[in-house]
C-alpha cells in the first residue's frame, strides 16, 4: 500500500509539474460553471434549490476530461522506456497501475472539492435537498474512477497517447449513451442487460439519493475489470532488444 | 552478493535473443558484457532485473530466485537501463528522492542518501533542475545516481559511459571500479577499452550464446596460440635476412612488414618462442637487431573474431 501512494503521490506530481492538472481544473471549472450558472436550464431556471444542472454537466465534462488525464498514464511510461525503471525496482505491476488509477482519482476529487462552493451557495438560496447533493458527489466519483480504469487500460495497450486517448473515448461511448439506446431499442433480456450495462442509469439513481448495493457493485466492478486489464496488458510486455 | 544464472533462454517470436546460457558472477568481480548488437546482453540485463520473464532457466541473486521473490532481489539490484530513461519534467532531487522511497529507504535516511549521490555522482550544481534540461552527460549521472541511492549490492548497468565526455568517463570508470571491490557488477558495453580498463572478467556473446569468458590477458592468450614478433634487422641483405629467418627452427613463418625496408613479422610454431634464435642469429652475421618487438592480439581482433560469422 506504502508503495502504491508513492507512485500515486509521484503521478499527482507529473500532473502539477506538466501544467495538466491546473488546464484541466480550470477548464472544469469553467465550463461546469458556466453551465450551471449561466447558460441554458441553469440553476435559477429550474425554479428548485438542486444541484441536478451541475451534475448533469460534469457527468459530460468529466466523460471528455477523464480520457485526456489518463492517456499518458502508461502510454509514456512505455515510450521513453521508464515503465523498465520502475518495473526493475521493488514493486510489482499492479501497485504500479493502482498507483497510477488513485493519482487521478485523486485529482478528480481535487476538482470535484472545489465545486463544493456551488454547493454552498444553493444552499443558501433555498432548501436544499443534502442527502442527494453528497450521492450526487459519489455518483460522479464513481464514474470518474470508472472512465478512469477503462483509461487506464486503453493507455496501456499502446505506446501512443493519442491512441490511449481514443480507445478510451470509443470504450467509454459505450457505458456513456450507446448501451442506452440499445435498452431502448430491445425489450425482454437483451434489453434488461442493456439498461444494466448503461452508466447513466446507475449515475441517476445514485444522484438521485438512493445509494443501491447493485450500482455500486456495477461502478467497481468496472474498476476492477480494467484495473486487472491493464495490469495483463503490462505484464505481456514484450519488449525487443 | 553472487548471481548465478543456470540455462538462461529467452526467445522472441522465432529468434533465440538468449540461448542456454549460464554462468556465475562473484562478490567483488566486475563482469563486462560484450557483443555485437542484438548478442543477448541487454536480454540477459533484462532477465537479471525481473523485468522480463525468460523463457527457461534459473536465476538467483545470493541464492533468492529471482522469479520467487522478485521484490527481494530487486531491491539488491541497481539498474540502469540502456538509453537511460528518466521523467524529463522532474527536477533532480525529487526523483531521488522517489527512486529511494521505492527502495524502501528509511525516511530519516533518504536526505543523506540524497546529498551522498548528488557529490558522488557530481550533481552539486544541478540538483534543483528539471531532469529534461540536463544534457546527456548529467542525465547519465542521474540515471547512475538512481541506481546507486540504496547502496545495492548487484550493480547492473547497461552502457554506462553513453553520452559522456572523456574526463566523466574517467570519473564513471573510476566509481566503478571502486563499487566492484566490494559489491557484484555487471556492465555492458560497445567500447572494449573500457571494457578492459574496467572489468576483471569478460564475457563476450555472440547471438545469445557465451563465446569466450576470462580476463582480458586469457582471451588474449586464447586467441592469439602463437607468438607474434616485429624484428628489425639491419645491414643485412634483405631477401638473405629473410631466408635466414626463415630456416630457424622455431620459425613458423615470416613476412616483410610493410613499414620499414629491414622490418619482418615472424611468427613462432606453437609454444615456442624465436626470441633468443633471432639475437643469435644477427650475432653470428653481425647484424644489427633494432627491433624486437612482441605482436600483441588486440581485444578488437579477438573480439572480432569471435563474432564475425
Amino acid at each position: 500500500m506504502k508503495k502504491v501512494w508513492i507512485i500515486a503521490r509521484r503521478e499527482l506530481s507529473a500532473f502539477f509539474d506538466s501544467l495538466m492538472a491546473y488546464i484541466m481544473l480550470v477548464l472544469f471549472l469553467g465550463f461546469s460553471g458556466f453551465f450551471t450558472w449561466l447558460y441554458g436550464s441553469d440553476i435559477f431556471f429550474v425554479g428548485q434549490a438542486s444541484l441536478q444542472a451541475f451534475f448533469s454537466i460534469a457527468y459530460w465534462t468529466l466523460f471528455f476530461f477523464i480520457p485526456a488525464l489518463t492517456m499518458r498514464l502508461l502510454a509514456e511510461e512505455k515510450r521513453s522506456g521508464t515503465i523498465e525503471l520502475l518495473l526493475t525496482k521493488p514493486v510489482n505491476d499492479w501497485q504500479v497501475v493502482v498507483g497510477k488509477f488513485f493519482s487521478t482519482l485523486i485529482l478528480i476529487a481535487i476538482a470535484l472539492a472545489l465545486t463544493l462552493p456551488y454547493y454552498i451557495t444553493v444552499a443558501n438560496i433555498g432548501n436544499i435537498d443534502h442527502g442527494a447533493v453528497w450521492t450526487g458527489y459519489l455518483g460522479l466519483l464513481l464514474m470518474s474512477a470508472s472512465y478512469i480504469s477503462i483509461g487506464l487500460f486503453s493507455s496501456s495497450i499502446s505506446n501512443n497517447q493519442i491512441v490511449g486517448f481514443l480507445l478510451a473515448l470509443f470504450i467509454g461511448i459505450f457505458f456513456h449513451i450507446i448501451f442506452g439506446v440499445l435498452a431502448g431499442n430491445f425489450t425482454g433480456v437483451a434489453g434488461q442487460i442493456f439498461n444494466y450495462l448503461d452508466l447513466s442509469t446507475h449515475f441517476e439513481s445514485i444522484s438521485r439519493g438512493v445509494i443501491d448495493t447493485a450500482d455500486l457493485v456495477y461502478f467497481l466492478s468496472i474498476v476492477f475489470i480494467g484495473l486487472i486489464l491493464s495490469e495483463s496488458v503490462l505484464t505481456k510486455r514484450n519488449v525487443v532488444d | 552478493m553472487d548471481i548465478q544464472i543456470e540455462n538462461l533462454t529467452k526467445v522472441y517470436g522465432a529468434q533465440k535473443a538468449v540461448d542456454d546460457i549460464s554462468f556465475n558472477v562473484k562478490t567483488g568481480e566486475v563482469l563486462g558484457f560484450l557483443g555485437p548488437n542484438g548478442a543477448g546482453k541487454t536480454t540477459t540485463m533484462k532477465a537479471i532485473t525481473s523485468f522480463l520473464a525468460p523463457n527457461n532457466g534459473i536465476i538467483r541473486i545470493g541464492n533468492v530466485s529471482v522469479f520467487d521473490d522478485p521484490d527481494t532481489t530487486k531491491s539488491y539490484i541497481g539498474y540502469l537501463p540502456e538509453n537511460n530513461p528518466l521523467y524529463p519534467e522532474m527536477p533532480v532531487i525529487d526523483y531521488l528522492r522517489f527512486v529511494a522511497q521505492l527502495q524502501g529507504i528509511p525516511k530519516d535516511g533518504i536526505r543523506d542518501r540524497i546529498l551522498d549521490m548528488v557529490k558522488v555522482c557530481g550533481l552539486e550544481g544541478e540538483k534543483h533542475k528539471k531532469i529534461g534540461e540536463l544534457s546527456k552527460g548529467y542525465q547519465q549521472r542521474v540515471g547512475l545516481a538512481q541506481a546507486l541511492i540504496h547502496d545495492p549490492e548487484v550493480l547492473i548497468l547497461d552502457e554506462p559511459t553513453s553520452g559522456l565526455d572523456p574526463n566523466q568517463i574517467v570519473e564513471i570508470r573510476e566509481l566503478i571500479k571502486k563499487i566492484g571491490r566490494e559489491k557484484t557488477v555487471i556492465l555492458s558495453s560497445h567500447i572494449l577499452a573500457e571494457v578492459e580498463a574496467t572489468c576483471d572478467r569478460i564475457m563476450i556473446i555472440n547471438n545469445g550464446k557465451i563465446v569466450a569468458d576470462g580476463t582480458s590477458e586469457e582471451l588474449r592468450r586464447r586467441s592469439q596460440g602463437r607468438e607474434m614478433l616485429k624484428v628489425t634487422i639491419e645491414d643485412g641483405e634483405r631477401n638473405e635476412v629473410y631466408q635466414a629467418l626463415q630456416s630457424l627452427a622455431s620459425v613458423e613463418m615470416v613476412d616483410f612488414a610493410s613499414d620499414t625496408k629491414a622490418a619482418f613479422e615472424v611468427q613462432s610454431k606453437p609454444e615456442q618462442s624465436s626470441r633468443r634464435a633471432i639475437f643469435k642469429l644477427c650475432i653470428e652475421n653481425d647484424w644489427y637487431l633494432t627491433e624486437l618487438t612482441p605482436v600483441e592480439t588486440k581485444l578488437e581482433d579477438v573480439f572480432r573474431q569471435l563474432t564475425m560469422n
